[in-house]
């Protein structure tokens, strides 16, 4: 509800129109929920303000009316991801299957806290750890781990002081910082982000006020990596704008870049002096190997190139809930990195002033020491082992159970929690409405959450919304 | 291979550090074992150790040893009983806001999250985008409230020459604010003065907004902690909620649980109608989404634990007045060994102002001095905490007594330069 007696005038920002479509879009949602022309004097009902009284009897002068503030502000939609776990809460059907949100369930479809986060938990419970605010940069130690982890612990650049690290909110939060600083230092500077990607990324760059625009990635025709289209549309923006990619194991697709592909990805970049932005939430995830997943941001590294990276240990190390990632800036000095540090830091502060410290400390105990650090690697294995075999099972079972002889292979060619099946919409919706299984609209499923058990059930409804809904 | 004499990031400026918590910072650099760090407000023992409340260990081990507990995603508005618990904290369990459902509150980072999401709320949805804030306030505000999108203006608060409230000045400001304007109230204790309005003051502040229709923004960073009562420490908020009217509200347990770097807090908006609460609901998750995705779990699960278990929230009402009640003694003592020493000007303020923080009134160069010749770590506007002066009771007469030493040596110095 409006106080203003005249119109409420709604400015879009000035942004560059041809970047910034779906930012002007948005823009343009959010003014149906600006303010409208509405008499504050007046309010619904038509009486001069002075009149109103308060429900408990005290008159006061001019005052709020019974309307809201708030009353012309529309109802918003549902996450299209996380909303779709709250669908599957409500769905009472025996037979429903969960595969919407990317988080890792055992065989028996329960969430998993690593053994080796619970041996963590206990000795810092045993040490009787304080609370006391960590530094706007996040816990020393975190970070520390957190880029050897990522470059490698016996890289020069660590050596050289090159990277500015700092502990972020997980993936989003940390991605969001580093969006903040794109928008402030770069002004103008646009994000590149694959068609498709994660359904977040587009509100991130929105909210930040960055503009972005996408460059063709997923073919579906082949099922596979549009890499043509990638590269010419890496080569055709505007020199110097950033270029967002996914570390390994693509989200949606589960497509990822051979490494002779990334050479030239790296090639393209370099030529038209464009920024590496990495989003890296699956490390250890793809291919069971903590290494072989940092190969993409580590080849890039070798280059000499400046890069972001933001990190997150949702996945990994199953720490979900405690919002624990990092973002890093690897520089061309370690001065540019002191200087990198202080200005993230100055962007967190009004943000949420400093980091969560549970699951900081949770990972620089486990990554920081080595026998944690070795059961870690043996979890992370047995989960992403768990993940490839269900692929194969759902492969063996969409090829037997398949008279038309399409080819389902890409189930397994595609890496990490993720399939993106093909199907469009409607086929989802059929997914969900005659089978009961929870996805996201794009098409993709989450095989964290598939059993072995129930291989045969999603094959089956997998093939009859392919086959019999158009 | 790298030419790192050309970096994209060559035209990034380094920042200086948070002025108020680089004065930790710069504490933690200074090798001198008298160094008495009076500049963030954390609390501490009457030994200066940083102090974890027993009911958290209580809830924490009955956290892990809790089998049945898993990682995953809290929804985007955080943890539900801790939501519900947090608004009977600061509402009161009776409160028909509460009853009506016409309370959203959703999960956030501290009370730094909380103002932000609220702040950025309102910049995409409410048709005034100017925020007033008290001056002077935490230096934190002005920054959040900017890059939420909103414009800032301050109004008058604080009276140098009484130390207190400058009541007419605030009264004559917010009367000037346009209609519908956000104004930003410290709810208890206020930051940085100590400073807090009457009941009485409250209600008139109370029925100018509501003549204005200017929209309330609490900011409650010390429930309980002022007082020591939980209640009487929310009666300010409490009396705008009672009035059928809307109003936000940023909670931290930082200080009052101790939770500082769990950042635990929480917003809330208290809406004319339950429907009206629910979209608006669902708008702040569109806020938030973009921003960190959901909140963290782990001291929002020591909160509700503590909030839903009646021994545990009795136990914590009482390590809190005791906390509440150090500060007060604190207070005491400082001013009865300033006034023993003769220290010219009049320090009652000490006692008057209320909560962690002491606005001294020292300026920027005197604090300098305390900083350079005493070791003595607070921020330049002369903003000192209270529980930080533990060590001064050890103290002999002459040098080995910073606190007492320093201020009458510091303020003499100062009246000599002027001379």
């Amino acid at each position: 509800m409006c106080y203003l007696i005249q119109m409420a005038s709604v400015s879009l920002p000035s942004i560059a129109l041809s970047a910034t479509r779906s930012f002007q879009d948005k823009r343009k949602d959010k003014t149906k929920s600006g303010c409208l022309f509405k008499s504050a004097f007046f309010g619904n009902k038509k009486q001069p303000l002075s009149m109103e009284t308060q429900s408990h009897g005290r008159v006061t002068m001019a005052v709020a009316t019974n309307t809201s503030r708030f009353d012309n502000i529309t109802m918003a939609p549902p996450d299209p991801i996380l909303g779709v776990s709250e669908a599957f809460k409500a769905d009472t059907s025996e037979m429903k299957l969960n595969l919407g949100v990317g988080a890792y369930r055992t065989e028996e479809l329960k969430p998993y806290v690593l053994k080796v986060v619970k041996k963590a938990e206990n000795l810092m419970l045993e040490r009787g750890e304080n609370k006391e605010y960590l530094p706007i940069e996040g816990l020393a130690a975190f970070n520390k781990a957190t880029a050897e982890l990522l470059f490698g612990a016996d890289n020069p650049i660590l050596h050289q002081q090159r990277v500015a690290t700092i502990q972020g909110l997980s993936g989003t939060g940390s991605l969001r910082v580093a969006a903040a600083l794109i928008e402030r230092y770069f002004p103008g500077a646009q994000v590149l982000i694959s068609s498709p990607t994660w359904g977040n990324h587009k509100n991130i760059f929105n909210d930040a006020r960055v503009p972005w625009s996408e460059y063709r990635y997923y073919d579906p025709k082949t099922v596979g990596l549009d890499y043509e289209g990638m590269i010419a549309d890496i080569k055709a923006a505007p020199e110097g704008s950033f270029v967002l990619l996914h570390g390994c194991a693509h989200n949606p697709t589960g497509i990822d870049p051979t490494l002779e592909q990334w050479e030239k990805i790296a090639d393209v970049i370099q030529e038209k002096n464009h920024i590496p932005f990495f989003d890296v939430a699956y490390q250890g995830f793809a291919s069971g190997s903590l290494d072989e997943d940092a190969s993409s941001v580590r080849l890039f590294a070798a280059r000499g190139m400046e890069l972001l990276v933001a990190q997150s240990y949702s996945k990994n190390l199953g720490l979900y809930a405690e919002r624990v990632g990092a973002i890093n800036v690897l520089c061309s000095s370690a001065d540019a990195a002191v200087r990198v540090k202080s200005q993230l830091k100055r962007i967190a502060r009004p943000m949420y002033s400093n980091p969560p410290v549970h699951g900081a400390r949770i990972v620089a105990n486990v990554v920081g020491n080595p026998d944690f650090f070795n059961e870690w690697k043996e979890e992370m294995e047995m989960m992403a082992g768990r993940i490839k075999s269900v692929r194969q099972k759902l492969y063996d079972n969409l090829s037997a159970k398949d008279k038309s002889g399409k080819d389902w292979s890409f189930v397994l060619k595609q890496i990490g929690m993720f399939s993106f099946t093909g199907l469009n919409k409607a086929q989802s919706d059929n997914m969900t409405d005659k089978w009961h299984v929870y996805m996201t609209k794009d098409g993709r499923i989450s095989l964290a959450g598939l059993s072995a058990a129930k291989c045969e059930y999603l094959a089956d409804a997998i093939i009859d919304s392919y086959h019999n809904v158009s | 291979m790298a030419d790192h004499s050309s970096s994209v990031f060559s035209q990034i400026a380094r920042a200086p550090e948070d002025p108020i918590l680089g004065v930790t910072v710069a504490y933690n650099k200074d090798s001198d074992t008298s160094k008495l760090n009076l500049g963030v407000g954390a609390y501490r023992t009457e030994e200066g150790k940083p102090l974890v409340l027993n009911v958290v260990r209580q809830a924490e081990q009955k956290l892990v040893n809790d089998p049945s507990r898993v990682k995953e995603y809290l929804p985007i508005v955080g943890l539900a009983d801790f939501n519900k618990g947090s608004a009977k904290l600061i509402f009161g369990a009776d409160s028909p806001a509460i009853q009506e459902n016409r309370v959203t509150t959703v999960q956030c980072l501290s009370g730094t999250g909380s103002l932000r999401v609220g702040g950025e709320f309102l910049a995409k949805h409410y048709y005034e985008k100017t925020v007033y804030i008290p001056s002077p306030t935490w230096g934190n505000h002005p920054k959040i409230f900017t890059l939420a999108g909103l414009s800032v203006k301050t109004y008058r608060y604080y009276d140098p020459a009484t130390r207190g409230l400058d009541f007419q000045g605030l009264l004559e400001d917010l009367g000037n604010a346009p209609t519908g304007a956000i104004v930003l109230l410290h709810a208890c204790a206020h930051n940085p003065t100590g400073v807090d309005p009457t009941l009485d003051q409250w209600e008139q502040i109370r029925k100018l907004m509501r003549s204005k229709g200017l929209l309330p923004f609490f900011d409650s960073a010390y429930q309980g902690f002022a007082s020591g009562s939980l209640d009487a420490d929310a009666q300010s908020v409490r009396m705008f909620v009672a009035d059928g009217g809307e109003c936000f509200a940023a909670q931290s347990y930082a200080k009052n649980m101790g939770l500082y770097g769990e950042r635990v807090g929480a917003l809330s908006i208290v809406c004319k109608t339950a429907d009206v609460a629910s979209r608006v609901e669902s708008q702040l998750k569109l806020v938030i989404r973009p921003m960190y995705s959901s909140p963290p779990l782990h001291g929002a699960s020591i909160v509700a634990t503590i909030l839903k278990d009646s021994n545990l929230y009795n136990e914590w009402t009482v390590e809190l007045k005791a906390m509440a009640d150090r500060i007060i003694s604190m207070r005491k003592q400082l001013l009865e060994a300033l006034q023993a020493r003769g220290t010219p000007g009049d320090w009652t303020h000490i006692i008057k102002q209320i909560g962690m923080f002491t606005f001294t009134g020292l300026n920027a160069e005197q604090v300098a001095f305390m900083t350079r010749e005493y070791h003595i770590y607070m921020t330049s506007d002369g903003l000192e905490n209270q529980h930080g002066w533990s060590k001064f009771k050890d103290c002999t007469s002459s040098c080995g007594c910073y606190a007492c030493c320093c201020y009458p040596c510091c303020v003499n110095k100062h009246v000599l330069l002027e001379t």
